[in-house]
């Protein structure tokens, strides 16, 4: 079933630059889609919009319901560094008027998801950045969203903390039945995580690619998955 | 080890000059209503100690209420600036302008305009204006440094402004602020100094008046005894800051970690 659909979307920032231009998709419920595309080419612009952050100067995002309960990760861990990751993760619930205990409860079930009931009286500080990544992750479930965007939140990791947080995400996009859209520039994980990876061009941003991977898990060293970076790559490189 | 040095040499440093001084004076008989040897100053020290106490007194009450007042104004101010870009333009030359005209020069009018009969609220009312403007500049500062992406994500949970600014953009701005009131806590002192001493004898009851009237009477080691509990007052009030900055900022904030060796 479609959840969203994104209508011939134009945006235009007050420095005069063109983001994006006739950008056009849809999202299906359940799906786990990738943004892939390099630097400057209006990924993070798109994430924004969806999440209403910001408004299109031309075109629609249309939602097939209300719109649902959205989570947001950024590149950055963006964590509030004055109090501990427990009060970070229940951050959205505070806002909600979630009572206290309640919102205690939740935080704590959703940073022992991530591996970190232990560091519940951690400051960000006392973190490395693959924990502090964690509890951004972390902070966007306790809210228990149907749509979670990502924007290049593994960016700045070492190689096995994106792996092992790769293999998280997809664990938990599954048992929620979250929809994903993650935005990224590694050919590699979009090709690992994602149901369809969307290539997009720059200058303006638009969509010059909507490629649909197999399903079933991957294995990084198989054939299959090399065959499915290929394809990705090949179509990241064409000219537009 | 180290911190009982850090203590130690600066010690070790006022005993010797202290005592240089007291060698000087004595060697060279200089008059101690030029120069009072430092043994005079303490003996002056303790001979009007009640009365230099009610002064201290005094003028700690006028700074504090100084400071109470430019912190109060000048945090409401900066949510205001921070909220309103127009409002901000609109006032802030005006703030500006109190910073930069010398408070000698506005302090006679603000004594007539809020009588003398009401002196300890004039007096106060300038060391508030010289305390104003750091906190205000500091704290607008401040929070307008809260992170970009923590505003879009507690306006995607939906947060009211009251809520950004209480859970973000306060706590962001604190270590601004707190910086900000270790510089205005001895400007509110300096403020009360000039207001006591443009305020004249007979109406003021601060160190500063105590100072001019030992000066008028040639009584310099009572000057340099209340000389040195301003100065004392200043070290205090700077400390008591301090302090609070480290007990706020010492678990999270750059400025009051120590680096791992």
């Amino acid at each position: 079933m479609m959840l969203l659909s994104v209508d011939h979307v134009g945006k235009r920032f007050d420095n005069g630059t063109e983001a994006l231009s006739g950008l056009s998709f849809a999202i299906r419920d359940g799906e786990f889609v990738s943004l892939l595309g390099p630097s400057g080419c209006g990924k993070s612009t798109v994430l924004r919009l969806i999440a209403d952050l910001l408004a299109p100067d031309h075109g629609t995002i249309v939602w097939n319901k209300a719109r649902p309960e959205l989570g947001f990760v950024f590149q950055e861990p963006t964590l509030m560094p004055w109090t501990d990751a427990r009060a970070n993760v229940r951050l959205p619930l505070d806002l909600k008027g979630v009572a206290r205990t309640q919102a205690d409860d939740r935080a704590i079930a959703a940073l022992t998801r991530l591996g970190l009931r232990d560091f519940a009286a951690a400051y960000p500080r006392e973190l490395s950045g693959g924990m502090k990544m964690r509890v951004s992750i972390a902070r966007a479930l306790a809210a228990r969203p149907k749509l979670l965007l990502m924007d290049e939140p593994f960016a700045a990791l070492d190689e096995p903390t994106r792996q092992a947080l790769n293999d998280d995400l997809l664990r938990l996009a599954r048992e929620d039945g979250m929809t994903v859209i993650f935005v990224t520039h590694s050919v590699m994980e979009a090709s690992y995580l994602s149901d369809r990876v969307l290539v997009m061009a720059p200058r303006p941003g638009r969509i010059k690619a909507d490629i649909a991977l197999p399903p079933g898990p991957r294995d990084r060293l198989s054939a299959a998955f090399a065959e499915n970076q290929k394809r990705v790559a090949g179509a990241m490189l064409e000219p537009a | 080890m180290r911190r009982a040095l850090n203590l130690l040499v600066p010690l070790v440093l006022a005993v010797a000059l202290l005592a240089l001084w007291e060698g000087v004076v004595s060697a060279r008989h200089i008059p101690p209503y030029v120069l009072p040897a430092p043994s005079s100053i303490a003996g002056a020290l303790a001979d009007n100690f009640l009365s230099l106490m009610l002064s201290l007194w005094s003028t700690l009450t006028v700074t504090l209420e100084g400071f109470a007042a430019a912190l109060i104004v000048g945090v409401a101010l900066a949510i205001v600036f921070s909220h309103s870009r127009m409002i901000e333009r609109a006032l802030y030359p005006y703030a500006v302008v109190l910073q930069v005209t010398p408070v000698v020069a506005i302090a006679p009018l603000i004594l007539i305009w809020v009588g003398f009969e009401h002196i300890n609220a004039a007096l106060a009312l300038i060391a508030a204006l010289v305390a104003f403007f750091p906190i205000l500049s500091n704290t607008t500062l401040g929070l307008k440094s809260a992170d970009f992406n923590l505003v879009d994500l507690m306006r995607l949970y939906g947060a009211t402004r009251w809520q950004i600014l209480w859970r973000l953009r306060l706590p962001a701005a604190l270590p601004y602020l707190l910086s900000a009131m270790k510089i205005a806590g001895g400007l509110a002192l300096i403020g009360a100094v000039v207001a006591e001493f443009v305020a004249g004898s007979g109406t003021a009851t601060g160190l500063a008046w105590r100072i001019v009237e030992a000066g008028n009477r040639l009584e310099i080691a009572t000057m340099f005894a209340a000389l040195l509990l301003l100065a004392l007052l200043g070290i205090a009030i700077f400390a008591a800051f301090s302090l609070l900055e480290w007990a706020l900022l010492h678990r999270w904030h750059e400025s009051a970690l120590q680096q791992q060796k």
